[in-house]
């Protein structure tokens, strides 16, 4: 089964740079091992595919039930050099959690 | 077990304006210290211009205002206040805050405490010449590339200076860059008595400053999760660190405020603008993210706990800012039907005009508002494109150059009359090119920046 991240997770972006960084944290503490094995940096690489020119990094903070990725390249320069509307990557966070996983082996009654 | 509340007041320079006095002034929580933070990366160059034109200012002056507003409370409830509203002149701005004292008729009631060394900026070619380079973070190249057009250079300064100023009895303290956490650790290395190498308890209270030194963003400001829930954000009450001297600490609000503090929300706020979670690096520690436990402990009460530090590194942080060039940004407005269609045509056509014009740029970037300006082609997937109701082209260009934008920004309107139809949205006139001040982060030995502390009596 598919479900889309919004239902799962919440999270909040912010800028360091040309790197916007994308904290997603899990809605339950049950959903976080299904993000950890989902939402790799690979996957969210190509899910960003055309919008960010560089690599993404993932750090996992369990005590958080929260993943932090590194989008490098997202922000056209940062700063006051981006052309951005989104210059600080303050909505990169709700674009990520467009994204649809699978979770058919974690299916709850 | 003795306990201190550091209240945030101000999470950058154009916050609410009423915060401070709320926070000031409620007597639900009473707080001990009001934290408020000004600089944000370019900031500091823009005050330096102004020093430039005038000695007397180059601070923010919206804080002068605030403690006007608030300084009688703050002396008769004996709030000790510390923000780095000094930007590139704390000297003016304690000068400034002194003469407000008096006027409210409180000379001789506050001392102010000033702290500086962070400024570089007179001591950039000697650095350079003995072998500091400043080199560039993000890209790598060594500062004498761009020296002619710096604007603005200051090291990060840590909570260290603002504890020592008050240790010896500043009750206002006012700083130039010192780190926004630094505001928040200060005051309580000040009042438990830590130790500047208790690395556990430096990495507990440089958390506490991360969650708060955004505002409302700990409190239920911009946060995501059940958003439309939270109440009375007409209202809301900005945090309160309620620190103990174990190092842990609870996140609270004024009693009756608007807003929500539960661990989603403070969760929220501990992620935002972090790299690696395992070093949270400032200059008076490092604190590692993957140790922090959150528990809620009440109605809007996070307790925090669990705080793990390393050793500070031997390198500051430097800011500096130097002149780029120019951009700018014009828009129009396209409505339905085939309103993205008809703006990515504007698109095509201008940027036709542009190239016919022969004319350089370093980036034209084009944005359809309503439509990808945000999210990109992940919003297309599952809307119909055709059916948008109204998009609005927004086309930026960037040069080193003043020329080529200038010519950009006279390409904009014609559109209006030669270009596809159902357009509108001009009222703002032709748009402005606009200087660019960009950053530049650096690190610098730790021995080459001294902090100093100073006292005045207004």
């Amino acid at each position: 089964m598919k479900r889309r991240l919004l239902e799962l997770a919440h999270a909040r972006s912010g800028d360091k740079g040309d790197t916007a960084n994308v904290g997603l944290i899990a809605r339950k503490p049950e959903f976080y091992p299904v993000l950890v094995k989902e939402v790799t940096a690979a996957r969210v690489a190509r899910h960003f595919k055309g919008m960010i020119t560089g690599p993404v990094e993932r750090f996992e903070l369990p005590n958080l039930k929260a993943l932090n990725f590194l989008l490098h390249g997202a922000l056209d320069g940062g700063g006051t050099i981006s052309l951005k509307t989104d210059a600080q990557g303050k909505v990169f966070s709700t674009a990520l959690l467009r994204m649809e996983i699978d979770v058919t082996r974690r299916k709850r009654k | 077990m003795k306990t201190v509340r550091i209240a945030a007041g101000q999470g950058f320079w154009g916050d609410w304006l009423e915060a401070p006095y709320r926070q000031v002034t409620d007597r639900g929580t009473p707080i001990d210290y009001l934290m408020m933070d000004y600089l944000a990366e370019v900031t500091m160059s823009i005050l330096q211009k102004q020093k430039t034109r005038d000695p007397a200012v180059g601070y923010a002056t919206d804080f002068v205002t605030q403690m006007e507003r608030i300084l009688p409370t703050v002396v008769e409830r004996g709030i000790k206040v510390t923000a780095n509203a000094g930007g590139v002149n704390p000297r003016a701005c304690a000068a400034a805050v002194a003469a407000v004292a008096r006027k409210l008729g409180l000379g001789g009631k506050v001392t102010i405490g000033i702290v500086t060394g962070d400024d570089l900026l007179g001591r950039l070619d000697g650095l350079i010449a003995r072998g500091h380079d400043l080199k560039n973070l993000d890209t790598g190249r060594a500062l004498r590339d761009v020296r002619d057009t710096v604007l603005s250079a200051n090291a990060y300064l840590g909570a260290a200076p603002v504890a020592a100023a008050l240790q010896r009895g500043a009750q206002i303290v006012i700083t130039g860059r010192v780190t926004d956490t630094g505001l928040t650790l200060a005051p309580m290395m000040h009042a438990f008595g830590w130790s500047a190498d208790a690395w556990d308890l430096i990495a507990a209270g440089t958390v506490a400053g991360h969650i708060i030194e955004c505002g409302a963003q700990a409190s239920g400001g911009n946060c995501l999760d059940r958003w439309d829930s939270i109440p009375d954000l007409a209202n809301v009450g900005y945090p309160i660190v309620e620190a103990r001297e174990d190092g842990t600490f609870d996140i609270v609000k004024h009693p009756g405020t608007g807003g929500r503090i539960d661990v989603a929300c403070v969760t929220e706020q501990l992620v935002y603008e972090m790299g690696d979670p395992r070093e949270y690096i400032t200059p008076d520690g490092v604190a590692d993210f993957t140790t922090i436990k959150l528990a809620q402990a009440g109605k809007d009460r996070v307790r925090v706990s669990g705080v793990k530090g390393k050793a500070a590194t031997d390198k500051l942080k430097v800011s500096i800012a130097y002149f780029y060039g120019y951009k700018a940004i014009g828009t129009l407005v396209y409505a339905w039907p085939d309103a993205l269609a008809k703006a990515r045509a504007a698109d095509r056509i201008l940027r036709q005009r542009l190239d016919q014009l022969g004319l350089r740029f370093e980036a034209i970037h084009t944005e359809f508002l309503g439509a990808t300006a945000t999210h990109g082609s992940l919003a297309l997937a599952d809307i119909d494109p055709d059916q948008i109701p109204e998009v609005q082209l927004r086309i930026g260009v960037r040069a080193r150059d003043k020329a080529p934008v200038d010519r950009f920004t006279r390409e904009i309107a014609p559109l209006i009359l030669n270009g596809p139809p159902s357009v509108t949205g001009f009222a703002g006139g032709r748009p402005k090119p606009e200087e660019i001040v960009a950053y530049w982060p650096a690190l610098i030995d730790k021995r080459m920046v001294e902090p100093s502390v100073e006292l005045v009596a207004a």
